[in-house]
């Protein structure tokens, strides 16, 4: 890929969008027939599905907790999903993920009331194009709600960051690469607190503050879309 | 395994810690005392153990000759790896290194990456061919908490002794180091921030976040951890934490 010239023109970015906007985000639930919960997502050209197996007996038995369930996270991404072919299995980066992905998603599961046992996560990245974690974190979220796993609330989650000396939300790839700065942030909308923070790049204190409240107003769009998903699939429509 | 606390020392500490005092008589935005001693390793090109409290970090600096990465055939390669030696704790094991390692090196490489700190386009030889790749190695001696933030200090350090490597190749006056990130972790327990938090203290934390900062103030590395959650004021405060104890901790550096 090259480097573009300028990453924003007019005020504009590479794709039109202005550096509020969010990429076309589409949010379905109940895609996969065999698991207790599922979710697909798809983000400008990111497509991730995520499944939720459980609560259900923790093998090994070893790593069951007496008083808890436990979240297990794993964040994968198919060969096919980047330019090169990825090599297949767990690697740093997605070994990292999965442990901040189940991190911001912790705080809204009511693990205690399954001891010994086990919550699993598969998110599985089939197209890449920036802000896959996000991505994985807005199908996991609504596949929990969708296997019926108590909740305090969904997990909304997006990337922020500077290009050209603009914050921006919701970097595409090009914007991740070149640009200055990526943010990814979860939030609890409800309680508008933070579960994921990550950041790379560079952000004076101000930057850092003024990216914290893009990132606020994205997760609250994509929050409406993770609820509407919802509504759609359990929503008792006229006739029925 | 797992670190384990008993349900009376939790209640201790988030006592302690509800009056403002902590485990082992620090105010909540005091650091421990950091201890920097560089050029410790000869056979590395440079070296620094960094004591924070009673952890110990020990990092070694190696040059050496690399292929560089396609998209980049010009710059130099920078690698860092954490091991948790079983040697430093009784909950760490031989073998693979487990996400809490590669969690360690990959915050302090964004660290030191995103900071620009080593000027990487001044290690191509010859392009895409022969580079020189810069080896962090980070080894854990003794766990009593504060992990990154140790490993991060003991990082620059040891590249702030990195002396040129003696190889015909190597044409730099000095190794090409131009900026000094310093991580501090914050930790939350029982809503309150504490700074640079001990073992047991992040054995009850409900989330830490680490901020990377340069000599300017301004932000190069974030990471959160832990199963809690953060406010938008709580983040405000541990970035104004942060950033003025990497001031004191990176005079530690000189």
């Amino acid at each position: 890929m090259e480097k573009p010239e300028k990453l924003l023109i007019d005020g504009k970015r590479l794709d039109g969008r202005a550096p509020d906007e969010l990429r076309p985000l589409k949010i379905k639930a109940g895609v996969l027939e065999r698991a207790d919960g599922s979710a697909y997502v798809e983000l400008g050209n990111n497509k991730v599905f995520a499944a939720v197996y459980g609560p259900r007996e923790m093998h090994p038995r070893h790593d069951q907790q007496p008083d808890s369930a436990v979240l297990r996270c794993r964040y994968s991404m198919a060969p096919f999903s980047v330019e090169d072919r990825k090599r297949p299995g767990p690697d740093r980066r997605s070994m990292e993920i999965s442990k901040v992905t189940r991190e911001a998603l912790e705080p809204v599961l009511f693990l205690e009331l399954y001891p010994r046992s086990v919550i699993d996560v598969f998110i599985e990245v089939l197209q890449a194009d920036a802000g896959t974690r996000t991505a994985g974190i807005n199908a996991a979220a609504v596949a929990l709600a969708d296997a019926g796993v108590p909740m305090r609330d969904l997990v909304s989650s997006v990337a922020v960051g500077k290009i050209d000396g603009t914050i921006i939300l919701d970097l595409m790839k090009e914007e991740d690469q070149f640009g200055t700065t990526d943010m990814p942030v979860a939030i609890i909308p409800r309680k508008k607190v933070v579960t994921l923070l990550q950041m790379d790049g560079h952000f004076t204190k101000e930057e850092f503050k003024q990216a914290l409240d893009l990132a606020f107003k994205g997760c609250e769009k994509i929050y409406e879309v993770q609820r509407q998903a919802l509504k759609e699939k359990y929503a008792i429509k006229e006739g029925e | 395994m797992d670190e384990i606390i008993s349900c009376v020392k939790r209640d201790y500490i988030i006592d302690l810690v509800k009056q403002g005092k902590r485990v082992d008589g620090r105010a909540l935005d005091q650091m421990r005392e950091a201890v920097v001693e560089k050029g410790l390793i000869k056979t590395a090109n440079g070296s620094a153990k960094v004591k924070l409290g009673k952890t110990q970090v020990l990092v070694g600096v190696k040059l050496m000759h690399a292929e560089p990465f396609p998209d980049t055939p010009e710059s130099g390669v920078l690698i860092v790896n954490a091991e948790l030696l079983p040697l430093a704790s009784p909950t760490f094991e031989p073998g693979p290194p487990r996400v809490e390692a590669i969690e360690l090196a990959r915050v302090i490489d964004r660290g030191i990456r995103e900071s620009d700190a080593i000027d990487l386009d001044k290690l191509g030889i010859k392009s895409g061919e022969d580079v020189w790749s810069v080896f962090i190695d980070i080894d854990v001696l003794d766990h009593d908490g504060g992990l990154i933030d140790a490993a991060a200090l003991a990082s620059i350090a040891a590249l702030t002794d990195v002396k040129p490597p003696k190889d015909e190749d190597w044409k730099l006056p000095e190794f090409p180091l131009s900026k000094l990130p310093v991580a501090v972790t914050v930790a939350k327990i029982d809503d309150r921030l504490v700074v640079d938090p001990c073992l047991d203290e992040e054995r009850v934390m409900d989330a830490r976040l680490t901020i990377t900062t340069i000599e300017d103030g301004s932000i190069c590395a974030i990471q959160k951890g832990g199963r809690g959650y953060f406010t938008r004021e709580e983040l405000e405060q541990a970035y104004d934490l942060a950033s003025s104890k990497a001031m004191e901790l990176r005079e530690k550096l000189r």
